[in-house]
């Protein structure tokens, strides 16, 4: 259990997504212009994080991974399917978030007209796939904490980009120098925040 | 006095639209509202007419920051002489203390405020709006969270990069998300880590046998430390409680001395212009952490310190009093402003024992809440909208 609470809480403050890896930047700097769109958007990663990265789990576990296909059969034992990983994940990404465009689009409908292309890109945004990666790469042992890492992630994701979007909200009214406004501004905010992120770095959990 | 009136009405349409200087229209203003109270209002909208602007706001502040100042003045010769040796400290005179921490201070202070208003004079005259005042605390800020020993074009360059990352490009004074002074000292720490941490930086040209370091510092090491070793360095470094409340530790130029800080605290409420709810939510934060920590007790840092401790620790007091406060980068709500300053100490608190890179977790911690605190006063808003429309129903 409370390595459970570790994962959780180092995937939302230590190695977030956003500030730690520079992940899922695209969305980041795009939907981030109000805060209620953008929990919207944060909400959407958080439910995709938190399905794929657990249901990749399983499929690095009994398919992808070497020897994983022993319960098949014993004579699969050197079998080594993990030059698969980037198409499959890819996959189970692609069809959850086919599902969570039709959900949003029947039940949000103005959510979904605001988020526009950015609800089916979430398909590709690297902070989803990246998601799945680092769980591989990290070697998860049990399903628990496949999970726990990809809901604090997604919730790592919605932290950053609501605070941004509030940030957003408040300098729009600003002075800001004329070639920076819009998207330069951003960047700056971001690696700001990123310093301010920096406080978590290094914590031993 | 009049005379100094009469000086710059005569020189005042040399910098008016056709003037001679009117490109330097705006440093004139500067100095001109600085010397006098400028009788210009604003002619559309509603105003709250006061005869506190912000030019005498901000001296507020630096009056504040004055009694941490010379305490720091005064600290930085008395641990120079200390490191020589307690008889060294005990045959110098008072006067020659003091003169060796200013010979020592003055310098970094003139150079924050060389380069921060350098800036800000060359932003104004670029973009043609008025100089703005915000530097003036932040000039003095910057100073006083730097290390004894931080060289002279590290405090520039970091004082450089606050004033045009940290405020000119969100629009000046007034705009910016982060704290400036905050933003420097963040860039020093990570862009020169060794000039920021060790045992070295703390005590101007001290004796090379005498040991430096924060009582933070030593609070650090007591994580890996059990048992006797412990205690022994508890009761070596950390035990002598009254030396930290007066301020007679090294540390940070201003922040060393709780006593001080708190006379500056007295004064910023006192005018209104510091809030005491960020200020006491702070403290209860840190002190909540404190306590969560002592119950736990995992290991010596968290066993030994009692939760008050924390709070006169390092630059604890100072932020605070003095950088969690700012009301520009802080909460603006009034709900808002209890969740930041609790936040404040609870993160400052935790940061600090929990991560050991980094012992001087103030400056972090307020960090952190600035980026949040605009998200903190939407929900506020939209809490008391809600709550309002539901009043409003009810009655209909």
């Amino acid at each position: 259990m409370e390595n459970l609470i570790n994962i959780f809480i180092k995937s939302i403050f230590i190695d977030n997504m956003v500030f730690a890896f520079f992940f899922g930047m695209c969305s980041y700097l795009a939907v981030s212009k109000t805060v209620k769109t953008s929990m919207g958007l944060g909400l959407a990663v958080i439910f995709v994080l938190g399905i794929t990265v657990p249901m990749n789990y399983l499929l690095n576990k009994y398919i992808l991974a070497e020897g994983a296909l022993v319960w098949l059969d014993a004579s699969m034992a050197d079998v080594d399917l993990s030059f698969l990983s980037f198409i499959m994940f890819i996959a189970v990404i692609a069809s959850m978030v086919q599902l969570v465009e039709m959900v949003v689009e029947k039940f949000a409908p103005a959510l979904y007209s605001s988020l526009g292309i950015f609800l089916p890109l979430i398909a590709v945004n690297c902070a989803i796939l990246g998601g799945s990666l680092f769980m591989q790469e990290r070697d998860y042992s049990t399903l628990a904490e496949a999970t726990s890492f990809g809901l604090g992630s997604g919730i790592g994701w919605l932290l950053a980009i609501v605070g941004i979007a509030a940030i957003r909200e408040k300098i729009r009214y600003s002075n800001i120098p004329a070639p920076l406004r819009g998207l330069g501004i951003t960047f700056i905010v971001t690696g700001l925040m990123g310093i301010a992120f920096m406080s978590f770095m290094g914590i031993k959990l | 006095m009049k005379a100094l009136r009469k000086f710059l009405d005569k020189k005042k349409p040399l910098f008016q639209k056709g003037g001679k200087f009117a490109k330097l229209q705006s440093s004139f203003e500067a100095f001109e509202t600085f010397l006098y109270v400028p009788n210009i209002t604003s002619h559309s909208g509603t105003h709250i007419k006061d005869a506190i602007d912000l030019k005498r706001t901000m001296s507020v502040v630096v009056l504040a920051l004055i009694p941490a100042l010379l305490f720091g003045i005064y600290n930085t010769g008395y641990q120079h002489f200390l490191s020589l040796g307690k008889e060294v400290l005990a045959s110098t005179p008072l006067m020659d203390i003091c003169i060796y921490g200013l010979i020592e201070i003055l310098p970094i202070i003139v150079v924050s405020y060389v380069v921060g208003l350098g800036i800000e004079f060359a932003f104004a005259q670029m973009r043609g709006h008025q100089v703005n005042e915000g530097f003036l605390v932040s000039g003095m800020l910057i100073p006083l969270i730097m290390p004894v020993g931080a060289p002279l074009w590290m405090v520039a360059v970091s004082t450089a990069f606050a004033v045009v990352i940290g405020k000119e490009v969100f629009g000046g004074t007034g705009m910016n998300i982060w704290n400036p002074a905050l933003v420097a000292r963040a860039f020093f720490f990570f862009a020169y880590p060794s000039k920021m941490s060790g045992d070295i930086v703390w005590i101007a040209d001290k004796a090379d046998s005498f040991s430096g370091a924060t009582p933070l510092a030593h609070a650090a090491t007591l994580v890996d430390a059990t048992g006797e070793a412990a205690t022994s360095i508890y009761t070596q470094h950390l035990s002598n409680v009254w030396d930290m409340f007066v301020g007679l530790i090294p540390g940070s130029i201003g922040e060393t001395s709780t006593i001080a800080i708190l006379i500056g605290a007295v004064i910023l409420i006192a005018s209104g212009i510091g809030s005491w709810k960020i200020m006491a939510s702070v403290f209860v934060g840190g002190y909540t952490m404190g306590a969560i920590f002592n119950l736990v007790g995992a290991n010596a840092y968290m066993e030994l310190i009692p939760a008050w401790q924390h709070l006169i620790m390092g630059g604890f007091a100072f932020g605070a009093v003095f950088m969690a406060t700012d009301p520009v980068s802080a909460a603006q709500t009034a709900r808002g402003k209890i969740i930041y300053g609790f936040l404040i100490g609870f993160l400052a608190v935790l940061i600090r024992v929990m991560n050991a890179g980094f012992p001087e977790a103030m400056m972090l911690a307020i960090l952190l809440m600035n980026t949040f605190a605009p998200l903190i006063d939407h929900y506020v808003i939209q809490g008391n909208i809600k709550r309002r429309l539901k009043r409003v129903k009810v009655n209909a």
